[in-house]
């Protein structure tokens, strides 16, 4: 089936983080990450599933809330999806690509 | 989904929706647009003058670094013929500030601008790193903001420079804001929403360029034109309130972008219906309050912290209660004309004469001071005697800015009843 093999493929996709945001994941500015293709219930993988999947799996510090208030990006936290504003894109429906590029930016810390 | 394209130019992908009007637009236009506003807010203000020498009061940070770029830029395209200069503080904090000192020394090259750096250690024989050592990691911050605000002018006047601009943004002045608004303190917030403020203290002029520019814009800027920036946060003792106002602030941002700009607008606002002579500083030629000690709007430190959940509550209640201990310090604010009910109800607080500011020369360090000995030498006192928690008088003048006061901790404050 092809929505089964596409599943097995993976998605090759790239996180960054900046602004501080790096020092909650091991210090490292750019993660590259092969996520499923479909989430748990068979849909898409979209950026939602993408912010789960980074607290569970990719933060390496326990302040959460750093990143992450009420299920949502934290106030503050700029995201681009392959450099354009996030709110262009729909926000958290929006559905990955292959080889898309993610950056999470935090403007909470000092100038 | 089609890509959205630029509102102005309609020919490029968007690459950012606008906070303050939710337009959608290109890198080109939105790097022009941005540019743009800030010239017109330097015009509409006459922040400048041609042939003026500035002091970039530069961190190393997002917003400094975006000021000192949009500044040469400006500088070059409308022929401000200004003189400008890097001024940075090296507060002695290490492991932050000697970080954040290198991203401005690569500043210094990639804009071609001269740096001057103003060390703690040389101007005070203090380091931050020394003092919280001694006095904790608690209250530190006003220790920082006495000895920043002095080292920036010291470092202009040492320069001959009169005029110092720093990054405070649209996001930093609205914050600022609601912490004056959430403690009764009108004077500073009429202080904070100025966009020039002149200080009996300092014969030196400082100014916010960025006063309207959204921290969301400037961080995409920043980004867009790959500027070189240092983000980490100051190490020592987070500011639980200011912290707080900022989470509100970015907060009501996600639900209602204008929002910033509306808070900075009714800060203007509200700024007009204090009276000057206990706003001080942000008219000329009036009787003026001394602004001293911690600069007007905090945002500048590095402290401006995200993180503000756990204790945070405790921290308030904390921090109420040393409200509570400098409230015989406080003062009311009657509007004109109108009866402020707090002064009725309320005996404790008189309503006190308010003086024009005598400025001298403080008698140990001969700098410009409203009392004998300025308020960085009382602090340095304290810290030389190995007795940091000191009493100190504040004066009626002092009394329009209770903050510096109730950070204190600690600190029994005695008012001097003027008549």
């Amino acid at each position: 089936m092809d929505t089964d093999s596409k599943s097995a493929q993976g998605l090759p996709i790239v996180v960054e983080f900046s602004g501080g945001l790096e020092l909650l994941f091991s210090n490292q500015r750019k993660h590259k990450l092969s996520l499923p293709s479909r989430d748990g219930k068979g849909h898409a993988t979209n950026m939602a599933y993408l912010v789960r999947y980074l607290c569970d799996n990719l933060m390496s510090d326990a302040r959460q809330d750093m990143f992450v208030v009420d299920d949502t990006v934290r106030p503050g936290v700029l995201v681009l999806i392959n450099d354009a504003d996030w709110e262009l894109e729909g926000e958290h429906q929006y559905e990955l690509k292959k080889n898309d590029n993610v950056l999470f930016v935090s403007t909470l810390h000092g100038g | 989904m089609a890509p959205k394209m630029c509102a102005l130019c309609g020919t490029s992908r968007a690459f950012i929706v606008r906070p303050k009007n939710q337009q959608k637009l290109c890198k080109e236009c939105f790097t022009t647009a941005f540019e743009t506003e800030i010239h017109n807010t330097i015009i509409a203000n006459s922040l400048f003058v041609p042939g003026e020498r500035v002091a970039i009061g530069a961190s190393g940070g997002k917003d400094s670094t975006v000021l000192a770029s949009v500044l040469k830029t400006l500088n070059e395209r409308y022929s401000y013929r200004l003189n400008l200069v890097l001024l940075s503080i090296d507060e002695g904090i290490k492991g932050y500030r000697d970080d954040s000192l290198e991203t401005v020394k690569r500043n210094a090259v990639q804009y071609q601008m001269p740096l001057e750096i103003v060390g703690y250690d040389k101007l005070y024989g203090w380091t931050m790193d020394q003092v919280v050592d001694q006095i904790g990691k608690k209250g530190n911050c006003t220790y920082c903001g006495v000895f920043r605000r002095q080292a920036l002018d010291r470092g202009a006047a040492g320069l001959g420079i009169r005029h110092v601009v720093t990054g405070h943004n649209a996001d930093d002045i609205a914050e600022t804001v609601m912490m004056n608004l959430l403690r009764g303190d009108l004077p500073r917030l009429a202080r904070a929403t100025s966009i020039v403020t002149a200080s009996p203290a300092s014969d030196i002029k400082r100014s916010k360029p960025l006063k309207y520019a959204y921290e969301k814009e400037i961080v995409l800027y920043a980004h867009h034109k790959r500027l070189d920036y240092f983000t980490t946060e100051c190490i020592y003792s987070p500011e639980a309130f200011r912290g707080s106002a900022r989470t509100l602030i970015k907060s009501l941002e996600r639900i209602r972008p204008s929002a910033i700009l509306d808070v900075v607008r009714s800060g203007e606002d509200m700024a007009r219906l204090v009276p000057d002579e206990v706003s001080g500083g942000a008219r000329p030629n009036k009787d003026i309050l001394v602004v001293e000690g911690e600069a007007e709007i905090g945002g500048g430190c590095g402290s401006a912290n995200g993180r503000s959940s756990g204790g945070e509550m405790a921290d308030m209640e904390k921090q109420l209660l040393d409200i509570e201990h400098a409230q015989g310090n406080e003062i009311d604010i009657a509007l004109r004309g109108q009866k402020h009910d707090r002064n009725c109800r309320n005996t404790n607080r008189m309503p006190k004469k308010l003086h024009k500011q005598q400025m001298g020369k403080c008698k140990r360090c001969g700098y410009l001071s409203s009392q004998d000995i300025c308020k960085a030498c009382m602090l340095l006192e304290g810290l030389n005697k190995n007795k940091p928690k000191q009493q100190i008088e504040v004066s009626v003048e002092e009394a329009d800015s209770p903050t510096l006061t109730r950070r204190m901790e600690g600190l029994k404050v005695i008012p001097v009843h003027q008549t």
